[in-house]
């Protein structure tokens, strides 16, 4: 097969494929976080602070997820159809989410009454949650495998979908989330709001080392499949090392309160995390239930070699220029939040 | 019902829902980017006013564009998966290629457009309103080169039989310039345009009505007017163009459009008519022979007719097809004739003197709303039975896991949550018309030199 600097096009795009769902964690996960924590803030004024945290950001946060979907559909399309078609139902209501956060952040502050306000605040908040889980809840799903015939198509009830180690998954990732989120609002807020932060990223912390501790566990002892790549490869084992490394680091920047480096090392600790993901998918993606014959692969799922090579191209050209700009939106916007007419 | 047609309306749905917002949102970011162009070169302040309003406005509709649109990328996935496989190697990287390069730029600059006021220079916010437009102009690119493909495939080769058929590309350019691409994706831009002009045009002509703002609204209805002029008139050729090509690659879709069913006679120019599939009747107001003058030149050259395809291979909703293309041009030629109208009255100074033009100024906001959704309705089921012509049914497209019962329980979900959405859209939508510009904002700072031209100017 043909390669690019030694490795096959289709590796290359299953690279790309997760370097964008990780950036897509890194951006969405701090705001997605941020609105699960929006209603332990019970004042007017530090709700209206904490949604314009995100305010100018979340948008283009989301935009990762529509390349990372664009991506898989031109890279692997039969990944793309199997996973989607059945995961039907969680993704209708991922959908709808989607939609209520959106509009929960547009209309909240466009009215003065405070049932209104109460009302979206709720909305916000409950559909940044499920957000979370349900995107762990994927990931746990495709790290899992899921059964699929000899045609990728889905064979079980889609209630299959809510088995224990995928919600292991969910939970854990929206103790990320929350982590991150809190992260990133302290770094953006002052006074009072900026205490009763200080606060909650510990808690969040605790919560997420907690979770991550217990997944840990639960992988090694009950899902052996998902440790294979690592233990046949030790040059491999620095990544769950990093990991810990970058945990044990949050919490000690918390303790010096250098928030940007904690947000660093949280940004970090989920690049390992989903590094570890891809690594042990490698080189299956979808991984049949039924018969281990009838997954999805790097291989068997990719599109021609043809269109790789121009995606690649295209990626190329767009990723940095995404790069580019993301960075200038966030350094016109950085440092503490101050509300103006604009504002939500 | 069946999984086909529950799946094929909540397509229809979710789209036709969508796509009230995208237009409006390229509209409107033109005459922005005119408005606050205006603003850097003469400082005026009523320009910067205008240009603060319409982002307000844009940002709503933006807003319920983006949420609505995420909706459409995973669909394809969701509810049409064999059609997946089957393009995803060609329409999945347009998809991929709109979220890199134009989504990315829209999004990541609107945060500047928006919430940038105090933060950048004015140079550089009107760079940021420059970059959305084009963001959203690009993001128009792709999707239409992507369903021009569909209806025009180039550039590509199938793969494989039966379920692993598939197409792949073997000539990108090619593919991306497919023979109704370019056209298409005018015809959709200036589409646009005139769904920008319109609200404009209306939320102007209201405050005019109202006599509120008067200045503000007189100078926006100005810019506005310009836009839909120039834009209503392009489209008669840009619409040509679309037709003609129609005829080259698509002739059952056009023998739809016009009630045409006889193979070998000249074709009639219907202005308007009912079809009878069953009889092949088609009565209404014709011009003899004007279809084939139109496409050739010639009143004698025969068009194809419906007749001369294979019964399975005939779009089946002939007079929905009929009717829906009609309504478009009708309105169409509507807008040239009231732009112009518009025009003459201001060239004779009378612009702002009747009330009847501003109230029809006002309602017409929805005709090039109706225009665009009822276009695409003829664009679409006019190439039924294919979802890519000649090669993929739409009844083979579905995905296979899916059940009737789970699109019904999803369909029903999308009608309450956007029929919400439309409420809280024109309630918003009317309270930020209402509320109006901010005349006076002690929070807004000006530079001392545009704080002395506003008080020259006062």
């Amino acid at each position: 097969m043909e390669t690019f600097l030694g490795i096959d096009y289709p590796t290359w795009w299953f690279l790309v494929l997760g370097a964008v769902f990780t950036g897509y964690a890194i951006l969405d996960g701090f705001d997605l976080g941020a609105g699960a924590l929006h209603l332990f803030f019970k004042q007017e004024k530090s709700r209206r602070i904490a949604l314009n945290a995100i305010g100018p950001v979340w948008d283009g946060n989301e935009v990762w997820l529509v390349i990372g979907g664009g991506a898989l559909f031109a890279g692997f399309p039969k990944v793309y159809a199997s996973l989607l078609s059945a995961l039907y139902v969680p993704i209708m209501l991922f959908l709808l989410m989607l939609i209520f956060r959106a509009i929960s952040i547009e209309f909240r502050s466009k009215e003065p009454m405070a049932w209104w306000r109460k009302t979206w605040d709720i909305s916000y908040s409950i559909s940044s949650t499920l957000l979370a889980l349900m995107l762990g809840l994927v990931v746990g799903n495709v790290l899992l495998g899921i059964p699929l015939d000899e045609n990728g198509n889905y064979i079980g009830d889609w209630l299959d979908l809510l088995n224990p180690y995928a919600l292991m998954v969910g939970l854990t990732t929206f103790a990320l989330f929350m982590m991150h989120g809190a992260i990133y609002l302290v770094m953006k807020t002052e006074d009072k709001l900026y205490a009763k932060l200080t606060k909650l990223v510990q808690r969040t912390t605790i919560f997420f080392v907690i979770c991550i501790i217990l997944l840990s566990f639960y992988t090694l002892l009950y899902v052996p499949h998902l440790t294979e790549s690592i233990k046949s490869d030790p040059w491999l084992f620095p990544v769950p090392v990093l990991m810990i490394l970058s945990i044990a680091n949050i919490t000690r920047q918390i303790t010096k309160k250098n928030y940007l480096w904690a947000f660093l090392s949280s940004s970090v600790t989920m690049s390992m995390l989903l590094i570890i993901v891809f690594l042990e998918l490698y080189p299956t993606i979808l991984l049949s239930t039924v018969d281990p014959a009838y997954s999805l692969t790097v291989y068997n799922a990719s599109s021609s070699i043809k269109t790789l090579k121009i995606m690649l191209m295209v990626a190329a050209i767009g990723v940095p220029l995404v790069a580019a700009y993301t960075s200038f939106v966030f350094w016109t916007f950085k440092g503490k939040v101050k509300l103006d007419e604009m504002s939500y | 019902m069946s999984v086909e047609v529950l799946s094929r309306i909540q397509f229809a749905f979710t789209v036709s829902f969508h796509y009230i917002y995208p237009p409006l949102s390229i509209g409107l970011g033109l005459i922005m980017v005119i408005m606050e162009g205006q603003y850097l070169r003469t400082k005026l302040k009523v320009y910067e006013s205008m240009a603060r309003f319409y982002t307000k406005i844009f940002a709503l509709i933006f807003g319920i564009g983006v949420a609505t649109g995420i909706v459409m990328e995973f669909e394809f996935g969701t509810n049409w998966a064999t059609y997946s496989r089957y393009v995803g190697d060609v329409f999945g990287s347009a998809l991929a290629a709109e979220g890199i390069f134009a989504f990315a730029l829209e999004s990541g600059f609107l945060g500047v457009l928006l919430f940038g006021w105090n933060r950048v220079g004015p140079k550089v916010h009107f760079f940021s309103t420059v970059m959305v437009l084009l963001g959203s102009m690009f993001s128009a690119i792709w999707i239409v080169v992507a369903n021009s493909w569909q209806q025009t495939p180039a550039g590509y080769h199938i793969v494989g039989e039966g379920m692993n058929a598939r197409a792949e590309i073997t000539d990108f350019w090619t593919m991306v310039f497919n023979p109704s691409a370019i056209d298409r994706v005018i015809h959709v831009w200036i589409g646009s345009f005139l769904a920008g002009s319109f609200l404009v045009l209306s939320i102007s002509a209201w405050y005019l009505l109202k006599k509120k703002h008067t200045d503000f609204a007189q100078h926006s209805f100005k810019i506005a007017l310009v836009v839909a002029a120039v834009a209503s008139l392009s489209q008669l050729f840009a619409g040509h163009r679309s037709a003609e090509i129609v005829a080259k690659y698509q002739p059952a879709k056009l023998a739809a459009m016009e009630g045409h069913f006889d193979s070998l006679a000249a074709a009639d120019l219907y202005l308007f008519g009912w079809v009878d599939k069953k009889t092949q009747e088609v009565s209404g107001l014709k011009i003899p022979n004007g279809l084939s003058y139109l496409l050739y030149q010639n009143t004698t050259t025969p068009v194809r007719g419906l007749n001369s395809f294979p019964e399975k291979d005939r779009p089946s909703m002939v007079n929905f097809v009929f009717q829906t293309y009609h309504l478009m041009v009708a309105i169409g030629m509507f807008l040239i004739f009231w732009s112009w109208l518009l025009i003459f009255l201001w060239w004779k100074r009378k612009l702002f003197q009747y009330r009847w033009v501003l109230l029809l100024s006002m309602w017409a906001v929805f005709l090039p709303q109706i225009a665009n959704q009822v276009g695409w309705y003829a664009a679409e089921t006019g190439r039924q039975p294919w979802v890519v012509y000649n090669h993929l049914r739409t009844s083979d497209a579905l995905s296979k896991t899916v059940t009737a019962n789970q699109v019904l329980f999803s369909l029903i979900l999308f009608t309450l949550v956007y029929a919400l959405l439309f409420v809280l859209f024109i309630y918003m939508l009317n309270k930020k018309i209402k509320h109006g510009p901010d005349t006076h904002d002690p929070d807004i700072q000006h530079s001392p030199q545009q704080q002395s031209m506003a008080t020259l100017l006062e």
